[in-house]
């Protein structure tokens, strides 16, 4: 509990940007929701053929998962890509069932005595709706518009795995450090954010259907309102970023967020251009839509992996050869691929270190002859890349009693340790692998493809600022897998903040620019 | 000859269901009479009133309000030119006494003075005025209380014809006897050409200056009340043997 309160004042700063930056997301788009919904629901409510098949289809919408429906909007042209674009539109479709059907309910509920005497007093179908239809519905539409800030608050927080920020950012790098603290950090205050905005749009629900509004509750209601905005327009300033600025990403694990921060940091210090991060999204091909689409300019990708899950390229396990296919097949879609930087992040197939010496393991066909007592564990990319797990069983003729258990990366190593599997496919670079001690084994087959790391960047970036590239460039071959697997190390086992690690590991490795005086 | 408030020429009309409610039916009202209309349930009353401000149109014939057809009325203007009471009242349950007897003249854009001026007006005419009923809400009125603020809220901005659908049908016989010596007192004052439908027999020779009898989809006795009270039609003779009598000893 104290070391969540010691992240909280150290982080200060961050999290009420990240904070404003939820709260954004949830205001702006239940207030579109609301926008789009409410016109919808009159509009439907008065045409029942269209209600019914309507209401399908937002119930269908509304059942696909969040993180699906990124994924889906990712390669849409003005809605889709990465970052708060795509999390609006995403938390607005969510928002609309909602709002839609509370909105019908409400209208079909009035009594058509009521209705009958309004249209008998000569009201336009407008003044109908204004006056007497939308006041009776208004407690109704409020009660859905509660449901659609309250869900709004839980899907924001997914949001941060595109690069939307909010307080789901703690939460996914929690779960990459295996740090229960920084998930906390984050899913304490987006629940007591969700608690509070249940709390006071119930208490609205509550005014509107007691509907005995005297004049001083019309006036709280007003302050209410003017609270409620002056905390929306703080968080919009909270969030607005800055523009004209280097965007770095990084994927969802441990290593990408240390080299996301190198890059950074690198960036600020011997460029001078402001960067803005965007770490922790959620994956590959993620990173790689964003940087084809202008909404990342740089971000560190594996050779391998690019040859493979990017351009679908044959597998090859010739070092130079693949860096220069990859860096071809960047060129001709725009992106440079800088030098290697100087670790091979291969797959490392691990079994528990006590395993290995009682067993006697040290390759994987060591591994194979055990396998069929085994259970395996692997993350989600693992299973379906080419390069992956399908390959890797033929390779080594490796069979396993049960087909193997899919589950984040990041916890499959956890996994390991506790002996809930047996064999997983993790990181060569992982710090975790010391921490938890854990044995990798030999491809003695040779069957991965090397995985060197480089920074990939838009070339157009770096055509516009030179000393981006120079800067860049001063990283190439300046991390060994021992400084690597060091630096992971610490961010993982040792827990330390990843900013104050790499900002050391740039002063003591790597020279500063001469600085020109100005 | 003055042109008469309402006129039903010929008028048939046949409900969604396939059941021909009125057929060549024939009615004249005239400036400032009330008509008591009397039939049973489903005999087709409803319909001639929704039929006068355009909620239903006529299938065949015409009908005719201040001697124009309703259907070359822009049905707004009509509608604001004849206050409706509902059978069950249908107040606002959002809007309070004021704001519901206030609902035309807003929608008519008067100034708020006017309206507030009005509605104490109309407050005091139903007999209302006593009290703080203006502030109150409808579901806090007795029964009594809500057909009158129904009756003010139809005369808001003093059309010349009004009509009432079994106003006082749902209130005990007290009250009913009450509001029926008020609403005289009323049309007294203000001379409205009304039509008023209910099935009690007693209510129209209570009410009206002329009775109808209607039956079948047509109009089978339509006089002033003691000339219907004569009439030897079978089903009018019916009608008039089902009001009760004072069991005696």
């Amino acid at each position: 509990m104290m070391k969540l309160f010691d992240f909280w004042s150290a982080h200060r700063g961050e999290l009420a940007g990240l904070l404003g930056q939820h709260i954004m997301l949830v205001t702006a788009s239940t207030v579109v929701a609301v926008a789009i919904g409410v016109p919808l629901g009159i509009f439907s409510a008065r045409r029942p053929r269209l209600a019914s098949p309507l209401m399908g289809v937002a119930s269908i919408v509304q059942t696909i998962p969040s993180l699906a429906m990124f994924g889906f909007l990712l390669p849409v042209p003005l809605v889709g890509g990465v970052g708060a674009r795509a999390a609006l539109v995403v938390l607005i479709l969510y928002g609309l069932l909602p709002i839609v059907r509370t909105t019908i309910a409400g209208l079909r509920t009035i009594d058509p005595a009521i209705r009958e005497a309004g249209v008998a007093m000569g009201m336009t179908s407008n003044e109908l709706l204004r006056q007497v239809e939308l006041p009776l519905a208004l407690p109704s539409i409020v009660a859905g518009v509660r449901v659609a800030a309250v869900v709004g608050v839980g899907s924001a927080t997914i949001a941060a795995a595109i690069g939307a920020g909010g307080l789901g950012e703690y939460i996914y790098r929690g779960l990459s450090m295996v740090d229960t603290t920084v998930i906390l950090a984050g899913a304490i205050p987006a629940a007591l954010l969700a608690l509070a905005v249940d709390a006071a749009l119930l208490w609205a629900e509550r005014q509107l259907s007691a509907r005995r509004r005297s004049p001083s509750r019309r006036t709280a209601a007003a302050a209410a309102a003017l609270v409620a905005a002056i905390v929306v327009v703080t968080g919009g300033v909270a969030a607005r970023r800055t523009s004209g600025a280097i965007i770095v990403g990084s994927k969802n694990f441990t290593e990408q967020l240390v080299l996301g921060e190198l890059v950074a940091q690198i960036i600020e210090r011997d460029a001078g251009v402001p960067v803005h991060r965007r770490l922790n999204l959620g994956g590959t091909l993620i990173c790689d839509g964003a940087l084809l689409s202008g909404d990342l300019d740089v971000y560190v990708e594996y050779t391998g992996t690019a040859l493979t899950a990017v351009f679908h390229a044959p597998i090859s396990t010739d070092e130079a050869a693949v860096y220069d296919t990859v860096r071809t097949l960047y060129a001709r879609t725009g992106r440079t691929l800088l030098p290697p930087l100087g670790f091979n992040n291969t797959f490392a197939i691990l079994v528990r270190g006590a395993d290995a010496r009682a067993l006697r393991l040290r390759t994987i066909d060591d591994a194979a002859r055990e396998s069929v007592h085994w259970r395996a564990g692997f993350g989600y990319e693992f299973v379906e890349r080419p390069d992956g797990y399908q390959g890797l069983a033929r390779a080594y003729g490796l069979r396993f009693p049960d087909p193997p258990r899919v589950m984040d990366l990041t916890l499959s190593y956890r996994a390991l340790a506790s002996g809930q599997v047996d064999l997983i496919a993790g990181d060569a670079t992982a710090g975790l692998i010391k921490g938890l001690d854990l044995a990798p084994l030999e491809d003695n087959r040779h069957y991965f493809p090397p995985y060197d790391a480089a920074a990939v960047a838009r070339a157009e970036t770096l055509l516009r600022y030179p000393q981006v590239r120079l800067a860049l460039e001063k990283l190439s071959g300046k991390i060994s897998p021992d400084d690597m697997r060091a630096l992971n190390y610490a961010a993982d086992v040792e827990h330390r903040d990843i900013r104050a690690i790499v900002s050391e590991f740039l002063e003591t490795k790597i020279t500063r620019a001469a600085r020109t005086s100005p | 000859m003055p042109v008469p408030a309402i006129e039903f020429k010929d008028v048939s009309f046949t409900r969604s269901g396939g059941n021909r409610v009125l057929d060549r039916f024939s009615l004249t009202v005239d400036t400032g009479d009330v008509l008591a209309l009397v039939g049973r349930s489903g005999s087709g009353k409803t319909t001639v009133l929704k039929l006068v401000n355009r909620l239903l149109m006529p299938e065949g014939g015409a009908v005719l309000v201040e001697g124009r057809d309703t259907r070359e009325w822009e049905p707004i203007r009509l509608r604001r030119r004849v206050g409706y009471v509902l059978q069950d009242v249908g107040l606002f349950p959002h809007l309070t006494v004021a704001g519901n007897v206030g609902v035309v003249p807003r929608l008519e854009g008067w100034p708020v003075e006017r309206t507030a001026a009005r509605v104490d007006e109309l407050l005091e005419l139903v007999g209302l005025g006593a009290g703080h009923l203006a502030t109150r809400w409808p579901d806090e009125l007795s029964g009594g209380q809500r057909q009158r603020v129904g009756v003010a809220r139809a005369l808001a901005i003093d059309p010349p014809v009004l009509l009432m659908d079994e106003p006082f049908g749902a209130l005990d016989p007290l009250t009913r006897a009450e509001l029926h010596t008020e609403f005289r007192r009323i049309q007294q004052r203000v001379r409205k050409s009304v039509v008023i439908v209910t099935h009690d027999m007693g209510e129209a020779f209570a009410l009206g200056d002329r009775v109808g009898v209607l039956e079948g989809g047509h109009l089978i006795a339509c006089d002033r009340p003691a000339l219907v009270a004569a009439s030897r039609e079978p089903i009018v003779r019916k009608l008039l043997d089902a009001l009760p009598t004072v069991p005696r000893n």
